[in-house]
């Protein structure tokens, strides 16, 4: 029998390192510097989010969707107000409809702005990395305005919106957002033409097409690869079916067009939030259904039968009918759904989330097989990984 | 599409709900349905989003399975259902959807469900060497262990889940209605006496 001599090393990458993103511990087998097999082990940040949320009412749930994906957490709200939306059957005013999409769009900005620059720090630019941050503050500073919250906003809820946008806050969003374009070329002469960048992206980490749908990828991912699939224009749910946009799609699906698609994104955000402020109207910013929606404050001082609607609303919650039903956005990330059933109590009976890094994460070993080891961190880098909504 | 759907073998009924398909089919056949399902011009399943599972202590088949399907050239999204017994097992269908691997695993994890020929069936969220199956119903929400560093031992250990204040589960739900004793005065509500 002939001896065959394994020349292989196993290292262990994580679960504290920078590159990981998080908690991420990657289990290498490496022959020489090529990457032969990763394995990813996940679940360090599991926190039972699925089980925590069937102990609580619908909107003490929402908060939980915050903590999900951090860097964007108000589109998770948004797949969550849509499932509670669908099964009790109602149909929120337009107002709301502009705020969200609006809220929506700022936040795939806040997580480009935040995914582009650690993309480019784990290759090796570190400028990026700065100058995003203070762009970020920026836009976090509409957040907290409307919410209260800069990150954990709670302000997408079953019915419409928290509260109305402060007065004056169109004006200062259509200013900001002019100057923004300008900050997007900025960073973009920093770094896609920049040769590091190019070396370290280009031809790395490649998906096929068929390989895209087959992993069950989307969002950016997906659309690198050069499909045209996105749920905001295949299925339009509040007012994506009022604006026009672009669908920007990839070439090769490398690290470097993913890096590219993000760019494009974030300039037809810009293009869908101008669109929309010169949409919305006032008026109200959720249904007027106090069995739903909680009355307002002063109402409450004077009228009985507000003050009733609000204790009931905050103890028991509401009650929705029995169903089940799949609501899915188009996150920053890709398609973020939620499969809720209901049993007709005011809990849901289960709520599974689906998030798109989950999937995304499970390429990893098709992706980095025969690169070299250094090449791991740049696809994690361009796949966005957030382990809060990966663990869950 | 439904009525070539309720053709398929195995499939027991195709529910219309908000633009989502919901279809209920036999275990037995789902490696044939899923293929189909896929391969076929008729629908072109081609991308499996999620696997879950829904607990019914109390039913004989206590498991809904819910597999999520999308068809990009379609633009259709399905839900698909089958019931399972507690320990049964389900073909996998990995070798069908690749991304069927790890949302296979998170099921075994959390429901103890096992997929018959998976590649590679361990847990993936909780712990190494966790107990139990967390989102079962009769799994509690506070779990059976905690785990502090012990700074004698040097090391982190296990310990069962001590409570300082004993778990309370709100059931806010009109607490007044249902309720059978009467409490004092409530004669005066209906008039008696």
């Amino acid at each position: 029998m002939k001896e065959v001599e394994l020349n292989t090393t196993t290292i262990n990458f994580g679960p504290q390192h920078p590159a990981a993103h998080g908690v991420l511990r990657l289990v290498v087998e490496l022959e020489g510097e090529v990457v032969k097999r990763a394995e990813p082990h996940i679940g360090l940040l599991h926190r039972g989010t699925e089980k925590l949320i069937e102990y609580k009412t619908y909107l003490q749930a929402v908060p939980y969707f915050d903590r999900l994906d951090y860097v964007s957490p108000m589109c998770q709200e948004h797949a969550f107000a849509l499932a509670t939306e669908n099964l009790l059957g109602i149909n929120i005013p337009d107002r709301a409809k502009y705020i969200r999409v609006i809220f929506a769009e700022i936040t795939r900005i806040l997580n480009h702005l935040l995914n582009i620059p650690a993309y480019a720090a784990d290759i090796g630019a570190v400028t990026p990395f700065l100058w995003c941050f203070e762009e970020r503050e920026k836009l976090l500073e509409f957040h907290e305005a409307v919410s209260g919250a800069r990150f954990h906003a709670a302000y997408f809820r079953p019915g419409g919106v928290h509260q109305d946008m402060p007065e004056g806050m169109e004006e200062k969003l259509f200013e900001h957002f002019k100057t923004l374009p300008k900050f997007i070329d900025d960073l973009e002469s920093l770094l896609t033409n920049n040769r590091i960048l190019r070396q370290r992206s280009v031809d790395i980490g490649i998906i096929s097409k068929s390989e895209a749908i087959e992993w069950g990828c989307s969002g950016p991912v997906l659309r690198s690869a050069g499909i045209a699939w996105d749920l905001r224009r295949s299925q339009p749910y509040d007012a994506y079916d009022q604006v026009d946009f672009e669908v920007p799609v990839g070439k090769k699906g490398d690290c470097f067009d993913r890096y590219l698609v993000r760019i494009e994104e974030m300039r037809q955000s810009i293009s869908i939030i101008n669109q929309c402020l010169n949409k919305i109207k006032p008026g109200p910013i959720s249904i007027e259904d106090n069995k739903i929606t909680p009355p307002k404050r002063n109402q409450m001082k004077k009228s009985m039968e507000a003050l009733i609607h609000h204790f009931k609303l905050f103890t028991e919650g509401y009650r929705v009918p029995a169903g089940q039903v799949y609501s899915a956005v188009e996150a920053p990330k890709g398609e973020f759904g939620v499969y809720l059933v209901s049993d007709g109590s005011s809990k849901p009976y289960r709520c599974k989330i689906r998030a798109p890094g989950f999937a995304h994460l499970q390429t990893l070993d098709h992706l980095s097989k025969g690169h070299l080891m250094a090449d791991i961190a740049a696809i994690l880098g361009s796949l966005d990984i957030v382990f809060g909504e990966i663990d869950r | 599409m439904i009525k070539i759907l309720t053709k398929i073998d195995g499939i027991n009924s195709v529910l219309e709900n908000n633009n989502l398909l919901e279809i209920e089919f036999e275990k037995n056949n789902i490696i044939k349905i899923f293929n189909e399902l896929k391969d076929s011009t008729d629908f072109n399943f081609n991308q499996l989003l999620d696997i879950t599972a829904v607990d019914y202590p109390s039913r004989e088949f206590r498991f809904d399975l819910i597999y999520i399907l999308q068809s990009l050239t379609k633009n259709k999204k399905i839900i698909l259902k089958t019931f399972i017994k507690e320990n049964e097992k389900i073909e996998s269908i990995s070798n069908i959807h690749k991304s069927a691997d790890w949302y296979e695993r998170e099921c075994y994890d959390l429901f103890g469900i096992e997929f018959i020929n998976h590649p590679d069936l361990r847990r993936i969220m909780t712990d190494y060497n966790f107990e139990g199956y967390p989102l079962r119903k009769d799994f509690p929400l506070t779990g059976h262990t905690e785990v502090r560093y012990d700074d004698l031992e040097k090391k982190v250990i296990y310990e069962p889940v001590k409570l300082t204040q004993e778990f309370r589960n709100f059931d806010s739900e009109s607490p007044w209605e249902g309720m059978e004793n009467k409490l004092f005065g409530d004669e005066k509500s209906t008039g008696e006496n």
